[in-house]
């Protein structure tokens, strides 16, 4: 912290550039301080560097297109920072976006997404220290049991990255037919997931939800926790430099209630996943999602400290079958 | 002074409405004297600066420069409009029954302009109050097809004709591509200009081939002519092709092929149409426009209607006088019109696959 004295300009006298204090509790979760520290000569003033968070569509870092904001604040009501208000043209912004990603998402080998999984996981393990900070603000947890709850995150990333090439396995195979044919069943994405994260568990949870919808091909479009966004949109920050492809995730904050309507009614999404809307909300847009036939992930009480299970890379995939024809396979009549 | 030029809002050709002449017929009288009269009264009191290589340079150089910052400013300017509602309703019914539906690839094929021709006629087969397309616009060969294909519709088969996109043929080539493709029954020929020969300065020589085409074409088949403006370089070049085309008989201005980087823009198109308004304020003639390639969403296409109405008019605004050369812009206008009919975005499952 020596060197902010170049960039800041010395008020005191040129002889000691001093500490700043602490940056931990300033700088990006953008507490507010009331002040400088008055100039007493020798010390350095610094101005206090406020983040400001941003929406994550298509590998790029947007403000909203309504150019809206909300006050984001902690578990004691106290201001973190002003998070962006997403709107429907948001939606369908991100939407155009996960549609376009998602052909040569779906197309990379499983095994370059695990690669790619694994990649985001390394990311946030160098990041722990500010994500542990947001998610104790968020959710009001001690820094201890916070930096438990982001190991447990990148665990998760690094769980489902190992799915990525053995899903197939597990749900797919060849079957045993009557007749001549070889007949093979494969695990195919359904396409663009609205995925609506928990509101309570705004990162172990988030982390929960996204990761099964990309690991098995599918591109996402992510409504964040309403009130506990912060880490949601620093996850952004990650996934930008993760090796992801852009527009494979996309992350939106705001009012759940309104941005999930637009991608619930969306001719373009091909699933959405109600882990964040309350039972009155899931209803109303599982009946919207039924209008092209979308598949819902019905929102249920979920332990996401616990093993997650295949359950949630399942309920995104389709099934592809063939029948190839192999002719008569000898004078036994044996077949595959 | 030709008749009806009266009824638009222009003043009588030769005097403004302060009484001083205009900025076109000024233009005329100057030169009038340096040409050889002929002994027919000319049509209008353009028909003179034409006689001559050296008249034409004359008044195409003395035509007012463009104020390129003005003119893109202006563009931009009108592109901040905000069309809602019904407004919008309205502006993308226009914009589709404007749409010259255009495939112009080696790999055309007699199924795909048959294909192209269903859409033209019935854009949205799930909503049947959808218009028509103006046009389908396909190279001369596949002309026969097309116009199978949308038989007993109001739609019309335009044909890119005069060796399309480069133009780099002799004029009789050029007049056997044009002839051919009106033989085959194309209502609208496409011409491209001879850039090389406009950027070296010789007008006449484009002059006398658009008005050979324009012969070429018959009396039924209308003309547009292609000026390239990316390969034009300046604006001012853009407005000299403008008057050029239109002292020369064209029925359309267009401003490109689609096959090079820059296509239309607001701001030439912008150009474009303000070159028609004055050509119709000193002449009396209306021609229309057509800016081609690179406009691809319905907001595009919007801001391209409102250029449209705050420059040239509401006289405009009508599948006579206006189009857009464009093949992808369709599903778009498409799915903006089904979200405003249901309320719910639409996705490309939703329209074809061109």
């Amino acid at each position: 912290m020596s060197d902010t004295s170049e960039k800041t300009g010395n008020t005191g006298n040129a002889g000691k550039t001093g500490s700043t204090g602490n940056p931990g509790k300033t700088g990006s979760t953008g507490k507010i301080e009331k002040t400088g520290r008055t100039g007493k000569a020798g010390k350095t003033e610094r101005l206090s560097v406020f983040k400001t968070y941003k929406l994550y569509v298509g590998g790029k870092f947007p403000r909203s297109e309504s150019g809206r904001v909300y006050e984001v604040t902690d578990s004691q009501g106290k201001w973190l920072a002003n998070a962006p208000l997403a709107s429907r043209k948001d939606a369908r912004d991100a939407v155009v976006a996960a549609r376009k990603a998602f052909g040569a998402w779906s197309g990379a080998t499983a095994y370059n997404r695990g690669q790619i999984l694994y990649r985001i996981a390394e990311m946030l393990e160098g990041r722990r220290e500010q994500f542990a900070r947001e998610v104790a603000d968020a959710e009001g947890l001690s820094g201890s049991e916070a930096a438990a709850v982001v190991d447990a995150t990148i665990d998760r990333w690094v769980w489902y990255a190992g799915w990525t090439d053995k899903i197939a396995q597990v749900v797919g195979g060849g079957n045993p037919v009557a007749g001549p044919f070889f007949n093979l069943s494969t695990p195919e994405p359904t396409g663009v997931v609205a995925v609506l994260a928990p509101q309570e568990s705004s990162f172990l949870g988030l982390v929960s939800v996204v990761a099964p919808v990309i690991a098995t091909g599918n591109t996402a479009v992510v409504v964040a926790s309403e009130r506990r966004p912060l880490p949601a949109l620093s996850l952004g920050e990650v996934l930008a430099t993760s090796d992801l492809p852009g527009g494979v995730v996309n992350v939106l904050s705001g009012r759940t209630a309104e941005i999930a309507a637009p991608l619930a009614a969306h001719q373009d999404v091909n699933a959405i996943d109600l882990a964040g809307a309350d039972e009155e909300l899931a209803k109303e847009l599982e009946i919207a999602a039924a209008d092209n036939l979308k598949r819902v992930l019905r929102p249920r009480p979920v332990d996401y400290s616990a093993v997650p299970g295949i359950e949630r890379m399942t309920a995104f995939l389709e099934t592809k079958t063939v029948w190839h024809p192999t002719g008569s396979l000898g004078a036994s009549g044996s077949s595959y | 002074m030709p008749s009806g030029a009266g009824q638009y809002r222009t003043v009588p050709v030769g005097a403004r409405e302060d009484g001083r002449p205009t900025l076109y017929s000024r233009y005329a009288r100057r030169y009038a004297r340096l040409v050889t009269m002929s002994t027919t009264a000319p049509a209008h009191p353009l028909q003179d600066v034409t006689a001559s290589d050296g008249t034409l340079r004359r008044f195409l150089h003395g035509l007012p420069g463009v104020d390129a910052v003005g003119l893109e400013a202006r563009a931009a300017s009108l592109g901040t409009r905000s069309i809602k509602t019904t407004a919008k309703a309205y502006a993308l019914d226009l914009a589709i029954s404007m749409v010259d539906l255009t495939t112009l690839e080696g790999a055309d094929t007699p199924g795909k302009v048959r294909a192209l021709g269903a859409k033209a006629v019935r854009p949205d087969p799930t909503d049947r109050t959808t218009p028509s397309t103006a046009a389908v616009c396909v190279y001369p060969d596949l002309v026969a097809v097309a116009k199978e294909a949308v038989a007993g519709s109001g739609v019309k088969v335009a044909s890119v004709a005069t060796a399309f996109p480069a133009g780099r043929a002799a004029l009789s080539v050029k007049l056997a591509d044009v002839r051919e493709a009106v033989a085959a029954g194309a209502d609208e020929v496409d011409m491209v200009i001879d850039r090389g020969a406009f950027l070296a300065g010789r007008y006449l020589k484009v002059y006398d081939e658009i008005v050979a085409v324009k012969e070429a074409c018959g009396p039924h088949a209308r003309l547009k002519v292609i000026f390239e403006t990316g390969e034009l370089s300046t604006y001012d070049n853009i407005r000299r092709a403008s008057w050029l085309a239109m002292l020369a008989g064209a029925d359309f201005i267009k401003t490109s092929t689609g096959k090079v980087a820059v296509n239309a823009t607001p701001a030439n198109t912008l150009l474009m149409l303000e070159a028609v308004r004055d050509f119709r304020a000193a002449t009396g003639v209306q021609v229309g426009v057509k800016p081609a390639g690179g406009i691809r969403t319905a907001k595009d296409a919007i801001k391209f209607l409102v250029l449209v109405n705050e420059t040239a008019g509401a006289d405009w605004l009508d599948p006579h006088w206006f189009r857009f050369g464009a093949s992808s812009l369709l599903n778009d206008l498409l799915m903006q019109r089904q979200k405003l009919a249901t309320g719910r975005y639409s996705g490309p499952d939703y329209v074809t696959v061109d």
